[in-house]
Protein backbone atom coordinates (compact mmCIF):
# COMPACT_ATOMS: atom_id res chain seq x y z
CA UNK A 1 0.00 0.00 0.00
CA UNK A 2 1.48 3.63 -0.99
CA UNK A 3 2.28 5.68 1.87
CA UNK A 4 2.80 9.32 2.88
CA UNK A 5 6.44 10.91 3.41
CA UNK A 6 5.41 10.72 7.19
CA UNK A 7 3.97 7.04 7.12
CA UNK A 8 7.00 5.97 5.70
CA UNK A 9 9.57 7.53 8.81
CA UNK A 10 7.13 6.18 11.19
CA UNK A 11 7.19 2.60 9.44
CA UNK A 12 11.46 2.84 9.09
CA UNK A 13 11.52 3.62 12.73
CA UNK A 14 9.16 1.39 13.91
CA UNK A 15 10.77 -1.37 11.83
CA UNK A 16 7.92 -2.40 9.71
CA UNK A 17 7.80 -2.61 5.53
CA UNK A 18 4.29 -0.78 5.72
CA UNK A 19 2.20 1.19 8.10
CA UNK A 20 -1.52 2.33 7.53
CA UNK A 21 -3.67 5.08 8.96
CA UNK A 22 -5.06 4.57 12.46
CA UNK A 23 -2.55 1.78 12.89
CA UNK A 24 -0.99 2.22 16.48
CA UNK A 25 2.52 1.72 16.50
CA UNK A 26 5.52 1.55 18.84
CA UNK A 27 8.59 3.26 17.27
CA UNK A 28 12.47 4.65 18.06
CA UNK A 29 12.80 7.93 18.52
CA UNK A 30 16.11 9.74 17.05
CA UNK A 31 15.67 12.43 20.23
CA UNK A 32 13.72 13.12 23.14
CA UNK A 33 13.14 17.10 23.82
CA UNK A 34 12.33 18.78 27.05
CA UNK A 35 12.08 22.19 29.13
CA UNK A 36 12.35 24.20 31.91
CA UNK A 37 8.49 23.94 32.20
CA UNK A 38 7.44 19.81 31.08
CA UNK A 39 11.11 18.49 32.52
CA UNK A 40 10.59 18.58 35.78
CA UNK A 41 7.36 16.83 35.39
CA UNK A 42 9.07 14.44 33.90
CA UNK A 43 11.80 13.97 36.03
CA UNK A 44 9.43 13.46 38.77
CA UNK A 45 7.85 10.40 36.85
CA UNK A 46 10.84 9.00 36.15
CA UNK A 47 11.49 8.77 39.58
CA UNK A 48 8.69 7.90 41.00
CA UNK A 49 8.22 4.95 38.74
CA UNK A 50 12.33 3.90 39.06
CA UNK A 51 12.78 4.35 35.89
CA UNK A 52 16.59 3.59 36.25
CA UNK A 53 18.81 4.80 33.60
CA UNK A 54 18.41 7.31 30.41
CA UNK A 55 17.88 4.59 27.02
CA UNK A 56 21.21 7.26 25.43
CA UNK A 57 22.72 10.13 27.31
CA UNK A 58 23.49 11.56 23.57
CA UNK A 59 19.64 11.78 22.32
CA UNK A 60 18.05 13.34 24.80
CA UNK A 61 17.58 17.31 24.84
CA UNK A 62 17.30 19.49 27.56
CA UNK A 63 16.55 23.29 27.44
CA UNK A 64 15.64 25.76 29.90
CA UNK A 65 14.26 28.67 27.77
CA UNK A 66 10.70 29.47 28.61
CA UNK A 67 11.42 30.98 32.32
CA UNK A 68 14.89 31.48 31.55
CA UNK A 69 17.45 33.37 32.89
CA UNK A 70 14.98 32.41 36.08
CA UNK A 71 12.38 34.94 36.34
CA UNK A 72 11.41 33.80 40.18
CA UNK A 73 12.29 31.65 42.92
CA UNK A 74 9.59 29.15 41.44
CA UNK A 75 11.46 29.00 38.09
CA UNK A 76 14.85 28.94 39.59
CA UNK A 77 14.02 25.48 41.43
CA UNK A 78 12.77 24.03 38.36
CA UNK A 79 15.69 24.94 36.10
CA UNK A 80 17.77 23.78 39.45
CA UNK A 81 15.91 19.76 39.13
CA UNK A 82 16.72 20.18 35.37
CA UNK A 83 20.73 21.18 36.08
CA UNK A 84 20.67 18.30 38.41
CA UNK A 85 19.32 15.34 36.36
CA UNK A 86 21.33 16.48 33.43
CA UNK A 87 24.17 16.44 35.46
CA UNK A 88 23.52 12.89 37.04
CA UNK A 89 22.87 11.23 34.05
CA UNK A 90 25.66 12.48 31.65
CA UNK A 91 22.96 14.78 29.66
CA UNK A 92 25.12 15.29 26.34
CA UNK A 93 22.76 18.32 25.03
CA UNK A 94 21.61 19.98 27.66
CA UNK A 95 21.85 23.97 27.26
CA UNK A 96 21.47 26.45 30.03
CA UNK A 97 21.45 30.26 30.30
CA UNK A 98 24.21 31.36 28.19
CA UNK A 99 24.77 29.25 25.78
CA UNK A 100 20.76 28.15 25.57
CA UNK A 101 18.46 29.43 22.90
CA UNK A 102 14.79 28.79 22.09
CA UNK A 103 14.49 24.85 21.68
CA UNK A 104 13.20 25.06 18.42
CA UNK A 105 15.28 27.28 16.89
CA UNK A 106 18.44 25.85 19.03
CA UNK A 107 18.01 21.65 18.07
CA UNK A 108 17.81 22.31 14.28
CA UNK A 109 21.13 25.19 13.94
CA UNK A 110 22.98 22.28 16.41
CA UNK A 111 22.09 19.74 13.62
CA UNK A 112 20.63 17.69 16.85
CA UNK A 113 17.65 16.93 13.81
CA UNK A 114 18.26 15.50 10.61
CA UNK A 115 16.13 14.47 7.63
CA UNK A 116 14.32 11.02 8.43
CA UNK A 117 14.53 11.00 11.71
CA UNK A 118 11.85 10.85 14.29
CA UNK A 119 11.99 13.22 17.38
CA UNK A 120 9.42 13.42 20.15
CA UNK A 121 9.03 16.80 22.48
CA UNK A 122 7.34 17.59 25.66
CA UNK A 123 6.52 21.00 23.92
CA UNK A 124 4.13 21.44 21.44
CA UNK A 125 5.87 23.12 18.68
CA UNK A 126 8.34 20.29 18.26
CA UNK A 127 6.38 19.67 15.36
CA UNK A 128 8.84 22.62 13.94
CA UNK A 129 11.72 20.26 12.77
CA UNK A 130 9.29 18.68 9.79
CA UNK A 131 11.16 21.74 7.80
CA UNK A 132 14.02 19.23 7.17
CA UNK A 133 11.93 16.69 6.39
CA UNK A 134 11.61 14.85 9.75
CA UNK A 135 8.86 13.06 11.84
CA UNK A 136 8.31 15.64 15.02
CA UNK A 137 5.62 15.97 17.43
CA UNK A 138 4.51 17.29 20.65
CA UNK A 139 4.21 15.18 23.52
CA UNK A 140 3.35 14.85 27.01
CA UNK A 141 5.52 14.85 30.09
CA UNK A 142 4.78 10.87 30.72
CA UNK A 143 5.48 10.31 27.45
CA UNK A 144 9.09 12.07 27.64
CA UNK A 145 9.64 10.02 31.03
CA UNK A 146 9.13 7.11 28.96
CA UNK A 147 11.05 8.05 25.98
CA UNK A 148 14.18 8.96 28.19
CA UNK A 149 13.81 5.49 29.99
CA UNK A 150 13.43 3.45 26.72
CA UNK A 151 13.51 5.42 23.24
CA UNK A 152 10.73 4.54 22.45
CA UNK A 153 7.08 6.22 21.98
CA UNK A 154 3.68 4.83 20.75
CA UNK A 155 2.30 6.93 17.89
CA UNK A 156 -1.12 6.54 16.38
CA UNK A 157 -0.48 6.92 12.38
CA UNK A 158 -1.49 9.82 10.79
CA UNK A 159 -3.72 10.13 7.43
CA UNK A 160 -2.11 13.84 5.75
CA UNK A 161 -3.22 16.73 3.74
CA UNK A 162 -1.57 17.57 1.45
CA UNK A 163 -0.75 21.37 0.97
CA UNK A 164 0.11 22.19 -3.05
CA UNK A 165 2.21 25.52 -3.06
CA UNK A 166 2.87 27.06 -6.32
CA UNK A 167 4.13 30.30 -7.25
CA UNK A 168 6.33 32.67 -5.46
CA UNK A 169 5.78 34.86 -2.86
CA UNK A 170 5.74 38.72 -3.29
CA UNK A 171 8.18 40.71 -1.53
CA UNK A 172 6.58 41.01 2.11
CA UNK A 173 5.56 38.17 2.49
CA UNK A 174 6.88 35.20 4.57
CA UNK A 175 6.78 31.89 6.14
CA UNK A 176 4.18 32.83 8.87
CA UNK A 177 1.70 34.75 6.76
CA UNK A 178 1.66 31.09 4.19
CA UNK A 179 0.90 29.41 7.31
CA UNK A 180 -1.39 31.83 8.69
CA UNK A 181 -3.69 31.93 5.41
CA UNK A 182 -3.38 28.01 5.77
CA UNK A 183 -4.90 27.77 8.97
CA UNK A 184 -7.23 30.45 8.19
CA UNK A 185 -8.75 28.30 5.59
CA UNK A 186 -9.02 24.85 7.30
CA UNK A 187 -9.42 25.97 11.28
CA UNK A 188 -7.95 25.25 14.66
CA UNK A 189 -8.65 21.85 14.34
CA UNK A 190 -8.76 21.74 10.15
CA UNK A 191 -5.60 18.85 10.66
CA UNK A 192 -6.70 17.05 13.74
CA UNK A 193 -4.72 13.89 14.29
CA UNK A 194 -3.40 14.29 10.43
CA UNK A 195 0.13 15.27 9.10
CA UNK A 196 0.34 18.25 7.00
CA UNK A 197 2.83 17.36 3.75
CA UNK A 198 3.64 20.36 1.39
CA UNK A 199 4.67 20.13 -2.58
CA UNK A 200 5.00 21.67 -5.14
CA UNK A 201 7.38 23.91 -6.77
CA UNK A 202 6.44 26.45 -4.64
CA UNK A 203 7.89 24.78 -1.57
CA UNK A 204 11.69 25.73 -3.56
CA UNK A 205 10.93 29.49 -3.70
CA UNK A 206 10.67 29.08 0.40
CA UNK A 207 13.97 29.68 2.65
CA UNK A 208 14.95 27.66 5.51
CA UNK A 209 13.64 30.04 7.71
CA UNK A 210 10.18 29.96 6.23
CA UNK A 211 9.72 26.50 6.34
CA UNK A 212 10.51 26.27 10.00
CA UNK A 213 7.95 29.52 10.54
CA UNK A 214 5.19 26.81 8.60
CA UNK A 215 6.70 23.65 10.61
CA UNK A 216 6.52 25.33 13.46
CA UNK A 217 2.54 26.28 13.67
CA UNK A 218 1.05 23.20 12.16
CA UNK A 219 -0.71 22.67 15.59
CA UNK A 220 -1.77 25.32 15.01
CA UNK A 221 -4.16 23.62 12.58
CA UNK A 222 -4.73 20.73 15.15
CA UNK A 223 -1.85 18.65 13.08
CA UNK A 224 0.41 16.30 14.27
CA UNK A 225 3.12 17.68 12.51
CA UNK A 226 3.78 19.90 9.31
CA UNK A 227 6.80 18.34 7.16
CA UNK A 228 8.65 19.90 4.11
CA UNK A 229 10.04 17.80 1.24
CA UNK A 230 14.32 17.55 1.62
CA UNK A 231 15.78 19.61 -0.97
CA UNK A 232 19.34 21.18 -1.83
CA UNK A 233 18.27 24.36 0.64
CA UNK A 234 17.72 21.22 3.44
CA UNK A 235 20.76 19.86 2.58
CA UNK A 236 22.50 22.53 2.46
CA UNK A 237 20.97 23.79 5.63
CA UNK A 238 22.03 20.70 7.54
CA UNK A 239 25.65 20.75 5.75
CA UNK A 240 27.98 21.38 8.28
CA UNK A 241 25.45 21.11 11.20
CA UNK A 242 24.44 17.02 10.75
CA UNK A 243 27.54 14.97 10.85
CA UNK A 244 25.83 12.00 10.73
CA UNK A 245 24.42 10.03 8.00
CA UNK A 246 20.47 10.85 7.24
CA UNK A 247 17.96 9.31 5.37
CA UNK A 248 15.78 11.60 2.55
CA UNK A 249 12.47 10.17 2.90
CA UNK A 250 9.73 10.64 -0.33
CA UNK A 251 5.28 9.86 -0.19
CA UNK A 252 4.84 7.13 -2.71
CA UNK A 253 3.05 8.67 -5.86
CA UNK A 254 -0.22 7.44 -5.48
CA UNK A 255 0.22 8.14 -1.33
CA UNK A 256 -3.46 8.56 -0.23
CA UNK A 257 -4.69 12.32 0.89
CA UNK A 258 -7.22 12.57 2.18
CA UNK A 259 -7.70 16.03 0.65
CA UNK A 260 -5.52 18.64 -1.13
CA UNK A 261 -5.27 22.56 -0.19
CA UNK A 262 -3.74 24.79 -2.72
CA UNK A 263 -2.20 27.81 -2.03
CA UNK A 264 -0.65 29.79 -4.47
CA UNK A 265 2.12 32.12 -2.79
CA UNK A 266 1.90 34.47 -5.40
CA UNK A 267 -1.34 35.62 -4.63
CA UNK A 268 -1.09 35.93 -0.57
CA UNK A 269 -0.80 39.35 1.44
CA UNK A 270 1.19 39.82 4.17
CA UNK A 271 -1.55 38.85 7.67
CA UNK A 272 -2.82 39.25 10.84
CA UNK A 273 -3.93 36.90 12.75
CA UNK A 274 -6.76 39.10 15.93
CA UNK A 275 -7.38 37.84 18.92
CA UNK A 276 -8.20 35.16 20.34
CA UNK A 277 -7.37 32.44 17.57
CA UNK A 278 -4.60 31.66 15.13
CA UNK A 279 -7.58 31.18 12.47
CA UNK A 280 -8.98 34.43 12.81
CA UNK A 281 -6.78 35.84 9.75
CA UNK A 282 -7.01 39.50 7.87
CA UNK A 283 -5.03 40.39 5.34
CA UNK A 284 -3.03 43.33 7.17
CA UNK A 285 -5.09 46.32 4.93
CA UNK A 286 -8.29 45.57 6.99
CA UNK A 287 -6.83 46.41 10.16
CA UNK A 288 -4.56 49.26 10.17
CA UNK A 289 -6.14 51.26 12.31
CA UNK A 290 -5.80 49.14 15.07
CA UNK A 291 -3.45 51.19 17.97
CA UNK A 292 -0.98 49.13 19.61
CA UNK A 293 0.82 49.29 23.10
CA UNK A 294 3.70 46.60 22.49
CA UNK A 295 5.85 44.97 19.49
CA UNK A 296 7.23 41.48 20.33
CA UNK A 297 10.12 40.11 17.21
CA UNK A 298 10.81 36.75 18.57
CA UNK A 299 9.90 33.34 19.58
CA UNK A 300 10.26 29.71 18.01
CA UNK A 301 7.95 30.66 15.15
CA UNK A 302 9.95 34.16 13.95
CA UNK A 303 13.40 34.76 16.36
CA UNK A 304 15.78 33.66 13.34
CA UNK A 305 18.43 35.53 11.60
CA UNK A 306 16.30 36.43 8.23
CA UNK A 307 13.44 37.69 10.89
CA UNK A 308 16.07 39.45 12.28
CA UNK A 309 17.21 41.37 8.96
CA UNK A 310 13.57 41.68 7.42
CA UNK A 311 12.39 43.78 10.68
CA UNK A 312 16.37 45.72 10.37
CA UNK A 313 15.90 46.35 7.02
CA UNK A 314 12.37 48.26 8.05
CA UNK A 315 13.50 50.10 10.90
CA UNK A 316 16.84 51.05 10.17
CA UNK A 317 16.64 55.31 10.50
CA UNK A 318 13.52 55.32 11.93
CA UNK A 319 11.80 55.64 15.08
CA UNK A 320 9.88 53.61 17.45
CA UNK A 321 6.45 55.10 17.97
CA UNK A 322 5.79 57.41 20.49
CA UNK A 323 3.96 54.85 23.46
CA UNK A 324 5.52 51.75 21.82
CA UNK A 325 7.19 49.44 23.93
CA UNK A 326 9.33 47.14 21.15
CA UNK A 327 11.35 43.95 22.13
CA UNK A 328 13.53 41.99 19.64
CA UNK A 329 14.32 38.47 21.10
CA UNK A 330 16.77 36.71 19.14
CA UNK A 331 16.41 33.31 19.57
CA UNK A 332 19.25 31.48 19.72
CA UNK A 333 23.06 33.03 21.09
CA UNK A 334 24.65 32.25 17.38
CA UNK A 335 21.68 34.49 15.95
CA UNK A 336 22.51 37.23 18.40
CA UNK A 337 25.69 37.06 17.74
CA UNK A 338 25.08 37.31 13.70
CA UNK A 339 22.78 40.21 13.95
CA UNK A 340 25.55 41.82 16.15
CA UNK A 341 28.00 41.79 14.21
CA UNK A 342 25.42 42.62 10.67
CA UNK A 343 24.46 45.45 12.50
CA UNK A 344 20.84 44.34 12.88
CA UNK A 345 21.05 45.15 16.97
CA UNK A 346 22.47 48.52 16.63
CA UNK A 347 19.81 49.43 14.34
CA UNK A 348 16.82 48.00 16.84
CA UNK A 349 18.31 49.91 19.37
CA UNK A 350 18.90 53.23 17.66
CA UNK A 351 15.18 52.90 16.70
CA UNK A 352 14.03 52.44 20.44
CA UNK A 353 13.84 48.91 21.09
CA UNK A 354 14.93 46.94 24.03
CA UNK A 355 16.61 43.68 22.93
CA UNK A 356 17.05 40.80 24.99
CA UNK A 357 19.09 37.56 25.60
CA UNK A 358 16.97 34.76 24.02
CA UNK A 359 14.16 33.29 26.18
CA UNK A 360 10.99 32.59 25.45
CA UNK A 361 9.90 35.11 27.80
CA UNK A 362 6.51 37.11 26.17
CA UNK A 363 5.27 34.72 23.83
CA UNK A 364 3.62 32.28 26.74
CA UNK A 365 3.12 35.39 28.86
CA UNK A 366 5.81 34.65 31.00
CA UNK A 367 8.09 37.37 31.36
CA UNK A 368 9.83 40.16 29.53
CA UNK A 369 6.98 42.15 27.95
CA UNK A 370 4.00 40.67 29.91
CA UNK A 371 0.76 42.97 29.00
CA UNK A 372 -1.70 44.78 31.27
CA UNK A 373 -5.54 45.04 31.07
CA UNK A 374 -6.54 46.91 27.82
CA UNK A 375 -3.11 46.65 26.23
CA UNK A 376 -2.73 45.29 22.71
CA UNK A 377 0.52 43.49 20.97
CA UNK A 378 1.62 43.07 17.60
CA UNK A 379 4.02 39.60 17.80
CA UNK A 380 5.61 36.94 15.64
CA UNK A 381 4.96 34.14 18.21
CA UNK A 382 2.19 31.54 17.22
CA UNK A 383 -0.58 31.81 19.42
CA UNK A 384 -2.91 34.48 20.48
CA UNK A 385 -5.41 32.68 23.18
CA UNK A 386 -6.89 34.75 25.68
CA UNK A 387 -4.87 35.76 28.19
CA UNK A 388 -1.63 34.53 26.22
CA UNK A 389 0.65 37.36 26.96
CA UNK A 390 -0.53 38.41 29.84
CA UNK A 391 -3.69 40.16 31.42
CA UNK A 392 -6.82 38.15 30.03
CA UNK A 393 -8.18 41.13 28.93
CA UNK A 394 -4.82 41.99 27.06
CA UNK A 395 -5.40 41.12 23.59
CA UNK A 396 -2.50 39.62 20.98
CA UNK A 397 -2.12 40.30 16.72
CA UNK A 398 -0.07 37.55 15.39
CA UNK A 399 1.64 38.74 12.01
CA UNK A 400 5.31 37.99 10.49
CA UNK A 401 8.63 40.29 11.07
CA UNK A 402 7.82 43.18 8.58
CA UNK A 403 4.53 44.11 9.55
CA UNK A 404 5.67 44.10 13.25
CA UNK A 405 8.13 46.33 12.49
CA UNK A 406 5.81 48.51 10.42
CA UNK A 407 3.34 48.62 13.29
CA UNK A 408 6.23 49.52 15.58
CA UNK A 409 7.42 52.47 13.40
CA UNK A 410 3.55 53.62 13.17
CA UNK A 411 2.37 52.83 16.51
CA UNK A 412 -1.09 50.89 14.75
CA UNK A 413 -0.94 47.67 12.89
CA UNK A 414 0.66 48.81 9.25
CA UNK A 415 2.06 47.08 6.45
CA UNK A 416 5.69 47.15 5.52
CA UNK A 417 4.09 48.81 2.05
CA UNK A 418 2.71 51.79 3.94
CA UNK A 419 6.36 52.13 5.62
CA UNK A 420 8.08 52.48 2.13
CA UNK A 421 5.69 54.31 0.49
CA UNK A 422 5.99 57.25 3.76
CA UNK A 423 10.01 57.11 2.18
CA UNK A 424 12.39 58.50 4.57
CA UNK B 1 -10.25 -7.71 29.23
CA UNK B 2 -13.66 -6.17 29.22
CA UNK B 3 -15.48 -2.91 30.30
CA UNK B 4 -19.14 -3.54 31.17
CA UNK B 5 -21.51 -0.73 31.94
CA UNK B 6 -24.26 1.48 31.90
CA UNK B 7 -23.74 4.47 29.14
CA UNK B 8 -23.87 8.20 29.47
CA UNK B 9 -23.92 9.79 25.98
CA UNK B 10 -22.51 13.40 25.22
CA UNK B 11 -22.18 15.00 21.74
CA UNK B 12 -19.05 16.39 19.92
CA UNK B 13 -16.48 18.49 20.63
CA UNK B 14 -16.70 17.63 24.46
CA UNK B 15 -13.66 19.84 25.92
CA UNK B 16 -11.43 19.34 28.64
CA UNK B 17 -12.15 22.54 30.00
CA UNK B 18 -16.05 21.02 30.47
CA UNK B 19 -14.61 17.14 31.24
CA UNK B 20 -12.45 19.19 34.13
CA UNK B 21 -12.65 23.25 34.39
CA UNK B 22 -9.60 24.79 35.21
CA UNK B 23 -10.70 26.03 38.46
CA UNK B 24 -10.47 22.45 40.22
CA UNK B 25 -6.97 22.31 38.61
CA UNK B 26 -5.32 23.49 41.75
CA UNK B 27 -4.73 19.66 43.20
CA UNK B 28 -4.77 16.35 41.06
CA UNK B 29 -5.85 14.26 43.33
CA UNK B 30 -8.23 12.20 41.76
CA UNK B 31 -10.92 11.64 44.05
CA UNK B 32 -11.24 15.80 43.74
CA UNK B 33 -11.03 15.51 40.25
CA UNK B 34 -13.48 12.86 40.20
CA UNK B 35 -16.03 14.92 42.43
CA UNK B 36 -16.10 17.44 39.87
CA UNK B 37 -16.06 15.50 36.77
CA UNK B 38 -18.15 16.92 34.06
CA UNK B 39 -20.22 19.23 36.31
CA UNK B 40 -20.33 22.09 33.53
CA UNK B 41 -21.98 19.93 31.08
CA UNK B 42 -23.87 17.59 33.35
CA UNK B 43 -24.01 18.42 37.02
CA UNK B 44 -25.39 15.52 37.76
CA UNK B 45 -22.62 13.21 36.17
CA UNK B 46 -20.57 12.55 39.66
CA UNK B 47 -23.94 11.42 42.00
CA UNK B 48 -24.99 9.00 38.58
CA UNK B 49 -21.58 7.54 37.64
CA UNK B 50 -21.20 3.92 38.65
CA UNK B 51 -17.80 1.87 38.88
CA UNK B 52 -17.81 0.32 35.18
CA UNK B 53 -19.94 2.87 33.80
CA UNK B 54 -18.55 3.87 29.90
CA UNK B 55 -19.16 7.49 28.28
CA UNK B 56 -19.87 7.45 24.72
CA UNK B 57 -19.44 10.83 22.61
CA UNK B 58 -19.28 12.45 19.57
CA UNK B 59 -16.26 13.64 16.99
CA UNK B 60 -13.01 15.48 18.52
CA UNK B 61 -13.62 14.38 22.17
CA UNK B 62 -11.63 16.04 24.62
CA UNK B 63 -10.19 18.79 22.49
CA UNK B 64 -8.58 21.99 24.11
CA UNK B 65 -6.20 22.36 26.44
CA UNK B 66 -3.67 19.69 26.87
CA UNK B 67 -4.10 18.88 30.63
CA UNK B 68 -3.82 15.20 31.64
CA UNK B 69 -6.36 16.28 34.76
CA UNK B 70 -9.11 15.66 31.81
CA UNK B 71 -8.44 11.67 31.35
CA UNK B 72 -7.54 11.69 35.04
CA UNK B 73 -11.06 12.87 36.53
CA UNK B 74 -12.94 10.64 34.07
CA UNK B 75 -11.37 7.88 35.34
CA UNK B 76 -10.90 8.26 38.48
CA UNK B 77 -14.81 8.69 38.26
CA UNK B 78 -15.13 4.93 37.78
CA UNK B 79 -15.50 5.27 33.68
CA UNK B 80 -14.17 1.59 32.56
CA UNK B 81 -13.91 3.24 28.97
CA UNK B 82 -15.05 5.93 26.32
CA UNK B 83 -15.85 5.21 23.27
CA UNK B 84 -16.40 8.51 20.29
CA UNK B 85 -16.01 8.98 16.83
CA UNK B 86 -13.06 10.70 17.06
CA UNK B 87 -10.65 12.37 19.87
CA UNK B 88 -8.47 15.21 20.27
CA UNK B 89 -4.50 14.17 19.45
CA UNK B 90 -3.43 15.01 23.09
CA UNK B 91 -6.47 14.02 24.75
CA UNK B 92 -5.87 10.45 23.09
CA UNK B 93 -2.46 10.03 24.22
CA UNK B 94 -2.94 11.31 27.53
CA UNK B 95 -5.78 8.62 27.99
CA UNK B 96 -3.84 5.49 27.66
CA UNK B 97 -0.61 6.65 29.05
CA UNK B 98 -2.33 6.67 32.14
CA UNK B 99 -4.25 3.75 31.64
CA UNK B 100 -7.79 4.79 30.71
CA UNK B 101 -8.94 2.62 27.38
CA UNK B 102 -11.06 4.39 24.53
CA UNK B 103 -12.20 3.20 21.42
CA UNK B 104 -13.06 5.08 18.51
CA UNK B 105 -16.17 3.50 16.21
CA UNK B 106 -18.55 5.79 14.60
CA UNK B 107 -21.21 3.20 14.13
CA UNK B 108 -21.16 3.21 17.98
CA UNK B 109 -20.86 6.57 18.59
CA UNK B 110 -24.00 7.27 16.12
CA UNK B 111 -25.99 3.96 17.52
CA UNK B 112 -25.51 3.66 21.38
CA UNK B 113 -28.31 5.99 23.26
CA UNK B 114 -28.38 7.28 26.89
CA UNK B 115 -28.62 4.32 29.69
CA UNK B 116 -27.82 1.23 27.24
CA UNK B 117 -26.09 -1.49 28.66
CA UNK B 118 -23.36 -1.92 26.63
CA UNK B 119 -19.98 -4.40 27.10
CA UNK B 120 -16.95 -3.90 25.15
CA UNK B 121 -14.01 -6.40 24.87
CA UNK B 122 -10.72 -5.04 24.00
CA UNK B 123 -9.28 -7.63 22.76
CA UNK B 124 -11.23 -8.29 20.15
CA UNK B 125 -12.69 -4.65 19.38
CA UNK B 126 -16.40 -5.57 19.76
CA UNK B 127 -18.52 -3.55 21.16
CA UNK B 128 -21.95 -5.48 22.07
CA UNK B 129 -25.07 -3.22 22.50
CA UNK B 130 -27.63 -5.49 25.54
CA UNK B 131 -29.83 -3.14 25.22
CA UNK B 132 -30.49 -3.03 21.53
CA UNK B 133 -28.74 -6.23 20.59
CA UNK B 134 -26.68 -5.26 18.59
CA UNK B 135 -22.68 -5.20 18.09
CA UNK B 136 -20.44 -2.67 16.73
CA UNK B 137 -16.56 -3.21 15.57
CA UNK B 138 -14.06 -1.01 16.82
CA UNK B 139 -10.55 -0.86 15.74
CA UNK B 140 -9.26 -3.15 18.76
CA UNK B 141 -6.03 -2.67 20.57
CA UNK B 142 -2.47 -4.02 19.45
CA UNK B 143 -0.67 -5.78 21.96
CA UNK B 144 0.97 -3.19 23.69
CA UNK B 145 -1.26 -0.67 24.20
CA UNK B 146 -3.38 -2.94 26.20
CA UNK B 147 -0.30 -3.68 28.03
CA UNK B 148 0.01 -0.02 29.00
CA UNK B 149 -3.80 0.07 29.72
CA UNK B 150 -3.62 -3.34 31.89
CA UNK B 151 -1.00 -2.12 34.10
CA UNK B 152 -2.81 0.92 34.67
CA UNK B 153 -0.48 3.36 33.05
CA UNK B 154 3.08 3.73 30.62
CA UNK B 155 4.97 4.21 33.53
CA UNK B 156 3.99 1.60 35.50
CA UNK B 157 4.13 -0.75 32.65
CA UNK B 158 7.64 0.42 32.32
CA UNK B 159 8.66 0.37 36.09
CA UNK B 160 11.41 -2.44 37.08
S1 LIG C 1 8.78 30.63 21.94
FE1 LIG C 1 6.67 30.44 22.64
S2 LIG C 1 5.73 28.83 21.44
FE2 LIG C 1 7.97 28.71 21.15
S3 LIG C 1 8.65 27.18 22.64
FE3 LIG C 1 8.80 29.18 23.61
S4 LIG C 1 6.83 29.49 24.67
FE4 LIG C 1 6.55 27.80 23.21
Amino acid sequence: MAMTMTQKILAAHAGLSQVRAGQLIRAKVDLVLGNDITTPVAINEFEKHKLGSVFSKDKIAIVLDHFAPNKDIKAAEQSKQCRAFAKSNGISHFYDVGDMGIEHALLPEKGLVAAGEAVIGADSHTCTYGALGAFSTGVGSTDMAAGMATGECWFKVPSAIRVHLTGKPQKWVGGKDVVLSLIGRIGVDGARYKSLEFTGEGVAELSMDDRFAISNMAIEAGAKNGIFPVDEKTAAYMKGRVTRAYQVYEPDGDADYDETVEINLSELRPVVACPHLPSNTKPVDQVNNVKIDQVVIGSCTNGRLSDLKIAAALMRGRKVAEDVRVIVIPATQHIYREAMRLGYLDTFIQAGCAVSTPTCGPCLGGHMGILADGERAVATTNRNFVGRMGHPGSEVYLAGPAVAAASAVFGRIASPEELEQEGN
Amino acid sequence: MQANGTVFVYGDNVDTDVIIPARYLNSSDPKHLAAHCMEDLDASFAKRVHAGDIIVGGSNFGCGSSREHAPLAIKSSGISCVIAKSFARIFYRNSINIGLPILECAQAAESIRQGDEIAVNFESGVITNQTRGETYQAEPFPEFIRQIIGSDGLLNSLSK
